[in-house]
């Protein structure tokens, strides 16, 4: 399990108020095992993002709930692609996903 | 960016870190920060998930920063101690690795908790495509038909076979074709369909079936039509002679004098009878066949003088 304590020294030049401001702000979703934070790979990844956007690339934090949306809805759209990707692999017969590959190349994005 | 940097796409790790941040060799640390950070802007990677040109672009931008950011390292670096390689920083864990899989549910627009996936997620994009045939309501209801094809060998067809049928899934279905299956017949299979919903019966398989012809046989209805090759020799005096049918080979009686084009039937021997449907016949058209040359047979006919003449081709009223 990986507490907010051991969150912080992963992360370098992290403080731990922000992180408990992210987390308050649900920025970062971390579970509750009983009264104690409880963070995933996936949350050590995104406080990192949150991370370098705030001091690397100095998105404000106004401007970064925007961002995160953002990303958020890019991701959730490039998890339904995949997964239609997967289902249409295992239900379309190879020649049509040839032919529907040979259509979208002949499209410009 | 200098006019001389290699192609944009493909950035080499050992470019010059003032070429790749676009700053001169004077360039001060606040100058050399603010044009790393409108680089990492662009190309973050997780901001351009899937770039791999983004990724690769970020990597060597991080890699001029951190070398250029360090005074240390940038005096080392201008006195030639150190070159641009080998200072690539350990990128820390990507949250897009994490945001693609089924760990980034977390993160859903729509809330942690898994939802399932909805036609309507995409209607704005997709138009009906994926709500033709899912209703808004969430009850038990049947799993979707699915449709397949199986060609079957034309004899199958008539005589009735199981079949396994590959399905793109990787499943296997035992197809029993019944006996006298038409063309375009669509076979259902009970339950072997989209799986049901909350509980509902599967779906079923469709299967249409497709015949492929045979070499000699050809079906009309139940009766089975076949062009019979025979000798001059059987159709001028008569001959019992094997037929093939669909049940095996049949003898037949040819009768003497029996013309090229004469229909012969043999009762019953088409499609075999089956619940609602009595057996059909196999309807064998003679086609005389002259076979390799032979000497005694043209010396013969050359002194044959034929005791009745005849024009077969008066009905086309032209001269013999």
């Amino acid at each position: 399990m990986i507490t907010i304590d051991v969150l912080v020294t992963r992360v370098e030049g992290l403080q731990r108020a922000d992180l408990e401001q992210w987390v308050a702000s649900d920025w970062v979703r971390a579970e509750t095992v009983g009264d104690v934070l409880s963070f995933g790979e996936i949350d050590v990844a995104r406080v990192t993002l949150i991370h370098a956007l705030r001091s690397d690339l100095e998105v404000n934090d106004a401007t970064l709930p925007m961002v995160l949306s953002l990303l958020d809805q890019l991701y959730d759209l490039r998890r339904q692609v995949r997964q239609l990707s997967e289902v249409m692999q295992e239900t379309v017969p190879g020649d049509i996903l040839t032919e529907i590959s040979y259509r979208l190349a002949a499209r410009t994005l | 960016m200098s006019a001389s940097a290699p192609s944009q796409l493909k950035v080499s790790p050992l470019e010059d870190p003032y070429a790749t941040l676009g700053v001169s060799r004077a360039a001060s640390p606040d100058e050399i920060r603010t044009a790393y950070r409108k680089l990492a802007k662009l190309h973050h990677p997780d901001l351009n998930p899937g770039n791999a040109a983004a990724e690769e672009k970020f990597k060597t931008v991080s890699a001029a920063n951190e070398l250029l950011s360090d005074p240390e390292k940038r005096a080392r670096f201008d006195r030639g101690e150190l070159d641009a390689a080998g200072q690539e920083r350990q990128n820390g864990p990507s949250y897009r690795d994490h945001a693609e899989g089924a760990a980034g549910q977390r993160y859903s627009r729509a809330g942690p908790q898994a939802q399932s996936w909805d036609g309507a997620d995409f209607s704005d994009l997709f138009g009906s495509m994926f709500n033709q045939s899912r209703r808004a309501d969430s009850g038990p209801r049947q799993g979707e038909d699915q449709r397949y094809t199986l060609t079957a060998a034309f004899l199958d067809a008539v005589n009735g076979a199981t079949r396994r049928l590959t399905l793109p899934d990787g499943r296997t279905l035992d197809v029993k074709i019944p006996p006298g299956t038409t063309q375009g017949q669509v076979l259902r299979l009970r339950g072997q369909g989209g799986g049901g919903i909350a509980g509902g019966p599967d779906g079923d398989a469709l299967i249409e079936i497709d015949i492929a012809p045979h070499p000699f046989f050809e079906r009309r209805g139940n009766d089975i039509d076949l062009v019979l090759p025979v000798t001059v020799v059987e159709a001028t005096l008569g001959a019992s002679v094997q037929v093939p049918t669909p049940a095996g080979p049949v003898m037949m009686r040819i009768p003497p004098h029996s013309d090229s084009g004469a229909a012969l039937r043999l009762r019953g021997r088409g499609v075999p009878k089956r619940t609602g449907a009595a057996a059909g016949d196999l309807h064998a058209t003679l086609r005389i066949v002259l076979g390799p040359a032979d000497a005694a047979l043209e010396a013969f006919l050359k002194t044959w003088t034929p005791a009745q003449p005849f024009n077969p081709r008066a009905a086309m009223q032209v001269q013999s």
